[in-house]
């Protein structure tokens, strides 16, 4: 139970370090430096050490399974594998806060450590916005979601955690997607402390660049691991459902990518001030929005955490704090911003950059809107609505195709005053080649919608273009081309995936066949067997397909011990080409099974485009490439 | 095989109900099942959810296909009897004119900077 | 000027949107389909819980008088306490239909030996449509009809005293 004391103390103490470091760089800024000699830095540390101190120990009552610790009693049970004894960590509200200002704080000792280039006035400011943030959330830690409550007399055992988290990929998921989210928050802190400073200039960008794109690329990569897992664990091979969590880690992305193209401008043509502060405000103020929108239970999805009103409120009452300081701060210093009233040039990357945002920002409103507008309308008229699916692909969706066309054309322009377009002939050649070419594909296919038609040649343009580039002699921006290709293959896929995917849903007992297109698929028989907590039912599918291969397919229903529930486990065959997916439900009459089998095409490939985009901004992070 | 007796005797008491999922459902069924939401599991759509209810109203979408409804008159029927919640199609109607018109309205006023910003547009 | 207009719409904007996050918080986020206004009964078809006959909604409910279809099952824990105020609702100006809810009918029987049988006539629901096709979600839930056959109000849950009385006034 010691670690319980020395979890809770080390947050009361970061809680202390958060002002003492407010304070110091406050009068450091005011040149009081004689006063307190008490180097910044360490404190800096030191508040990222005793925040480290509480977390192991709170992973150390996870491993211990002491149960007198309510978030262990609540999420951990003895008879779970050692791996979501851990992950079982932040599994939870009070644990993946705490793992929030872990990294919080981390991100804060490395900004201080990093920005020596800086001048002392610009961290200083830095570290004072940074500290309100950490404060905020340790309050928030420490007063509504203290994970190092007792609980007395000692259970003997714990309630264990909800299975859908027990699962590799959602265990490295939350740290990933945290580094990204948190990470913008020095972004945040940066652009407010230069904006007051006035030096919001091309040095800034060149020097933010980094952290933006240190915090898309984890971003990125959580969002991908999320859908993964939702993939083959949640959904019946959907991979993103429009679900408002999902919306909401979506936001800040969109925000990021659209600042990650806008602070370009900044650095190569000192311009665009004003809209990269607005964005880096936005981005990590949709961040604290979706920890409120999440956190608070005001949305209805599948993936809750157990909500409480009160905390929801502190959030609310942190979010537009932050929001409100923001403004006050941005309207103050406004004048600062050196305007540049220099109009672009409609053939230029900077005026494509301008139509990327533009776009960007278009589908980052419909998806706000999507997600909020129910609360807003209940509110107002109690009427109550659900925005899905539906709403998001019709707004989205046909605006991809001009957003496509304008990916594939800007990045060859040049900066102020692009060479005549020569290539223009060409340009337009090329993507009729193109519209000849979807147009051969859908109809190979039989079903050539006029829609669908343009949004794949659209893509199939950006698709060749950045292969031509990638090909092409001389200078290469790698770290561009692999993301825009990478871009562009993942809507291919996805295009691809929802023309070509096929499912079939039957009701089969032991023995029973099925026949779908080509394939039979046979019921052979149901295995039991048990896991570390779990008892399996295996059961034993062999699928012929037409050119006389057969393939066995094993799809599990598990049921955990602790607590009680049943869970399906999809059984994936992927290759290159096509996923097939087969999954079983229990029907209540003994006998038979709900079987869905799937082919989802190019499902690997979703991942894989993921990660090229990912790939790019790792090139651009590593080479710095001007 | 105790094994399994266990088993089903578990999943008999953890609902103590008889679910009779849809055989086969077409295309169409599929489309209109995705569009309906699931009032017990309330994340979920009807053809992703795994609850009681969502396989009635399956029940339920079929039989009124098969008496002549249109998908049109599904949705009217679900709204009537569960209110406008259970569509994730949202109608345009007074309550949602905002919701369909504002990502738009965004649109043109984004355009309209970006035009005035490229020099297109003057003053 | 136009600098000060945009500040107030700002600050305007973020008031309102904070109010109605505010508000927003209080509101339950679980959905329950609440009845506005009056609906028309719709037609169905089913089956007597006793003789299995088949039943035509046109022949049992009838306009010029008020019923009250009460959703139940013989598992449902809340459907107990609920039978109590089903049983001393016995009386003449309505007819109390019910609606078994995807039960086995042994254990139903063995259920409305046990607590008595407020019934004029059972439906019985095995696979959950019917309920569906009346608009009601589960159990146990109460609806009540008035004399131009149009349902005019649904009791989510069990009945107990508040809305009990509330019952007895529509009804009386």
């Amino acid at each position: 139970m010691i670690f319980n004391y020395i979890g809770n103390y080390s947050t009361i103490i970061s809680l202390f370090l958060s002002l003492a470091i407010f304070l110091r760089s406050f009068l450091k800024l005011k040149n009081f430096d004689q006063l307190i000699k008490i180097d910044l830095k360490k404190l800096i540390f030191f508040q990222f050490f005793f925040i480290f101190v509480s977390f192991i120990s709170l992973l150390i009552l996870f491993l211990n399974s002491e149960f007198g610790n309510i978030t262990v009693y609540n999420n951990s049970h003895t008879t779970k594998p050692l791996f979501y004894k851990v992950s079982g960590l932040w599994g939870n509200h009070e644990g993946s806060l705490l793992l929030w200002l872990l990294i919080l704080t981390l991100t804060n000792f490395l900004y201080f450590s990093l920005s020596l280039s800086r001048t002392t006035k610009e961290r200083l400011f830095t570290v004072i916005f940074q500290q309100i943030i950490i404060f905020g959330f340790i309050v928030f830690l420490i007063f509504t979601s203290n994970p190092f409550n007792e609980i007395f007399p000692i259970p003997k055992e714990g309630l264990g955690l909800n299975p859908i988290l027990q699962d590799p990929i959602l265990a490295i998921h939350p740290p990933i997607l945290y580094l990204g989210y948190v990470s913008t928050s020095i972004i945040f802190s940066s652009s407010l402390s230069s904006l007051i400073l006035g030096n919001v200039n091309s040095d800034w960008a060149s020097h933010i660049k980094n952290w933006i794109l240190c915090s898309w690329i984890f971003l990125t990569g959580g969002i991908l691991l999320g859908s993964i897992w939702a993939y083959y664990e949640l959904g019946w091979g959907g991979f993103w459902f429009w679900d408002p969590v999902e919306n909401i880690s979506l936001m800040p992305w969109i925000s990021l990518t659209a600042l990650l193209h806008c602070i370009l401008v900044l650095e190569k043509r000192s311009s665009l001030a004003s809209w990269s502060i607005i964005l880096c405000i936005s981005t990590f103020t949709l961040s604290v929005c979706g920890t409120f929108l999440v956190r608070s239970g005001i949305l209805n999805s599948v993936h809750t955490f157990a909500n409480d009103p009160e905390r929801g409120l502190y959030i609310l009452f942190f979010l537009f704090f932050i929001i409100f300081l923001s403004l006050v701060i941005y309207f103050f210093y406004e004048e600062k911003l050196s305007i540049s009233n220099k109009s672009f040039g409609l053939i230029t990357k900077e005026s494509h950059i301008l139509i990327n945002n533009w776009f960007l920002m278009y589908f980052l409103s419909v998806i706000l809107i999507g997600t909020i507008y129910p609360i807003f309308l209940e509110v107002i008229s109690n009427q109550r609505i659900s925005v899905g699916p539906p709403f998001f692909n019709k707004l989205i969706i046909p605006f991809l195709i001009p957003f496509l066309i304008f990916m594939s054309l800007g990045p060859n322009l040049g900066w102020i005053k692009s060479k005549k377009i020569e290539k223009k002939l060409t340009l337009i050649v090329f993507f009729i080649v193109n519209l000849f070419l979807s147009f051969f594909i859908l109809k190979s296919i039989g079903d050539v919608k006029l829609f669908t038609l343009l949004l794949l040649t659209a893509n199939l343009y950006l698709f060749f273009i950045t292969i031509k580039d990638f090909l092409k002699k001389g200078y290469k921006n790698y770290s561009q081309i692999i993301s825009h290709f990478g871009f562009s293959l993942l809507i291919l896929s996805i295009i691809l995936n929802a023309i070509f995917s096929k499912e079939i849903i039957a009701n089969l007992k032991v023995g029973e066949e099925l026949g779908f297109e080509n394939n039979k698929i046979t019921f052979q028989r149901i295995e039991t067997s048990t896991g570390p907590n779990f008892e399996k039912i295996v059961g034993v599918f062999i699928i012929h397909d037409q050119k006389g291969e057969s393939n066995k397919f094993m799809p599990e229903i598990r049921i955990y011990n602790k607590p009680e529930v049943i869970t399906s486990e999809a059984f994936i065959k992927t290759s290159i080409f096509k996923d097939r997916f087969l999954v079983i439900n229990p029907i209540k009459d003994k006998t038979y099974f709900n079987v869905r089998y799937q082919e989802k095409p190019l499902m690997i490939w979703i991942w894989i485009s993921t990660l090229l985009i990912m790939l790019g901004g790792c090139i651009k992070f590593l080479k710095n490439e001007k | 095989m105790k094994k399994l007796s266990i088993f089903l005797m578990l999943i008999i008491c953890l609902n103590n109900t008889y679910s009779f999922a849809v055989d086969k459902p077409t295309e169409l069924e599929n489309k209109i099942f995705k569009n309906l939401r699931c009032l017990i599991c309330q994340g979920q759509s009807v053809y992703d959810s795994q609850s009681d209810f969502a396989e009635s109203m399956k029940i339920v979408v079929r039989k009124n296909l098969k008496s002549g409804m249109s998908e049109k008159d599904i949705y009217q029927f679900m709204r009537n009897n569960y209110g406008e919640w259970v569509l994730y199609d949202p109608e345009i109607n007074k309550g949602t004119y905002l919701l369909w018109g504002l990502p738009f309205l965004f649109f043109l006023i984004g355009g309209a900077i970006i035009l005035r910003k490229l020099g297109v547009l003057k003053r | 000027m136009k600098n000060k207009i945009f500040v107030i719409i700002g600050f305007t904007l973020f008031i309102f949107c904070f109010i109605i996050f505010y508000k927003g918080l209080q509101k339950p986020n679980i959905y329950e389909p609440l009845l506005e206004g009056e609906i028309n009964l719709p037609n169905f078809t089913s089956y007597d819980f006793f003789s299995n006959e088949k039943i035509f909604s046109d022949e049992l409910i009838k306009e010029g008088s008020y019923y009250i279809i009460n959703v139940w099952a013989s598992w449902c824990a809340p459907c107990r306490s609920e039978h109590n105020f089903l049983m001393s609702l016995k009386s003449k100006n309505f007819q109390l239909i019910g609606v078994n809810y995807k039960d086995n009918k042994n254990n139903a029987q063995v259920f409305l030996q046990e607590l008595g049988n407020p019934y004029s006539k059972i439906l019985s629901d095995k696979n959950g449509t019917l309920s569906i096709e009346l608009g009601a979600y589960g159990v146990p839930e109460t609806l009540i009809i008035n004399k131009n056959k149009k349902i005019i109000k649904k009791i989510i849950g069990p009945i107990n005293d508040q809305n009990f009385s509330e019952l007895l006034k529509i009804i009386k």
